[in-house]
């Protein structure tokens, strides 16, 4: 399996410059993803937030959908999969050519979520393979890029292990922390400067009313 | 306004309308099953009631009852304004029994509700034209919304992968905890000790 350095062109210096098959192939296809979307719930919003020019997913080459999953190499899961969609699903896996890649947008793709009964299939991984998990309820798009440059990296590496984007604090100490910093302060406008400032220009324009 | 509805029925069907309630303005009747029809197209057809629009219809399990299910019908009337709610209570313990009269000739609107109903609770429609699932797939056995339906229990349609195919036992697949990633926890949220 190639590594991230055998990309550096070895010799180039000299004119010419050497590399692995697989590891240039893993180069050139994790910048043309051809993604199909398959949109089931309310993170197809966020998924529309993701490709529009805000976060540009243009960017990592990935922005171009296809329609038909022949055409494309990349199936973005986004949203709950009920069990009457699961055969929907695999048929559309099962039609797109090799090498494919699947992400996982959000919890419910990833593990179900909070659906734990008759109707909902517990991730789409206990159907087809998958290679990235985005948690979040939706994800945020910044999250879902993580994703994005996970597979990329991946991509190269050609890893074909499963890899989730992890959060970048824990939501449960983070309302803690939240909690503490509110009690830890006196006045609760200390935690946010900018009050100050305001209430203080907010004093010296009325003043300034009074003269 | 809201009293007349009751009062309505209560004369025209006397002894069939077992139960009234009526709280904030919100009218319910518990009506006997065998005139279920009667009394729908009397409160669709009398010009003074002129209920035109269903709103719901449902099943409700009570498994400690007899009769055990009850069917609710939300029903609104646009030219008057007023609303109200039927009950029927239909079943014995084993669900047979659970029948009811279709009333999708008073209300075209109420097939596919009594589809649902029938899906999520089993409860049957007589003379309701296409009697078939609708939320839930063909070839589901059970009703899921009756209280002696497994919480647990899925019917995948298609066959889950097995450990051998995905290299790794399947309950283990995603690499993270069910917690992990989740903006609420699924265990108790840890409280700051109070100061």
């Amino acid at each position: 399996m190639g590594d991230v350095t055998s990309l550096a062109l070895d010799g180039s210096e000299q004119g010419f410059a050497t590399t692995r098959v697989d590891a240039l192939l893993g180069w050139a296809r994790k910048y043309s993803l051809f993604a199909y979307p398959f949109v089931t719930a309310c993170c197809g919003m966020e998924f529309m937030a993701l490709t529009s020019p805000r976060f540009d997913l243009a960017r990592f080459g990935a922005e171009a959908p296809r329609f038909s999953p022949r055409q494309s190499d990349l199936l973005w899961v986004v949203g709950t999969i009920s069990q009457r969609q699961a055969p929907v699903l695999k048929r559309v896996y099962e039609q797109m050519m090799e090498p494919k890649w699947v992400l996982a947008f959000g919890t419910c793709a990833s593990s179900g979520g909070f659906y734990d009964n008759y109707t909902t299939v517990a991730g789409i991984d206990k159907l087809i393979p998958t290679d990235v998990y985005i948690p979040g309820c939706p994800p945020r798009p910044e999250a879902v890029l993580d994703g994005l440059m996970l597979l990329q990296d991946k991509i190269t590496r050609n890893d074909r292990r499963p890899g989730a984007v992890k959060p970048r604090f824990d939501p449960v100490q983070e309302a803690d922390r939240l909690v503490r910093l509110r009690r830890s302060a006196s006045d609760p406008r200390d935690l946010v400067p900018a009050l100050k400032e305001q209430e203080a220009r907010a004093r010296a324009l009325a003043s300034g009313g009074d003269r | 306004m809201s009293i007349l509805v009751l009062d309505k029925l209560k004369e025209r069907f006397g002894a069939a309308i077992l139960e009234t309630h009526s709280a904030f303005g919100d009218d319910t009747a518990v009506v006997e099953p065998a005139q279920w029809k009667a009394i729908c197209t009397f409160l669709r057809e009398d010009p003074a009631l002129d209920f035109d629009m269903p709103i719901d219809l449902c099943g409700v399990d009570y498994p400690e009852r007899t009769p055990r299910m009850e069917v609710v019908m939300h029903l609104y009337s646009v030219s008057k304004g007023h609303r109200i709610r039927l009950k029927a209570r239909v079943g014995d313990d084993e669900m047979s029994g659970a029948e009811l009269d279709s009333v999708t000739s008073v209300w075209p609107g109420m097939n596919w509700l009594e589809r649902e109903t029938w899906d999520m609770s089993g409860v049957r429609f007589r003379g309701h034209p296409d009697l078939r699932r609708i939320l839930m797939y063909p070839e589901f056995e059970g009703h899921p919304l009756r209280r002696t339906y497994p919480a647990q229990r899925t019917q995948p349609l298609v066959a889950y992968r097995s450990a051998h195919e995905a290299g790794v036992p399947v309950d283990k697949l995603a690499p993270f905890g069910p917690d992990e990633g989740m903006p609420f926890g699924r265990h108790p949220h840890p409280r700051a000790e109070d100061n």
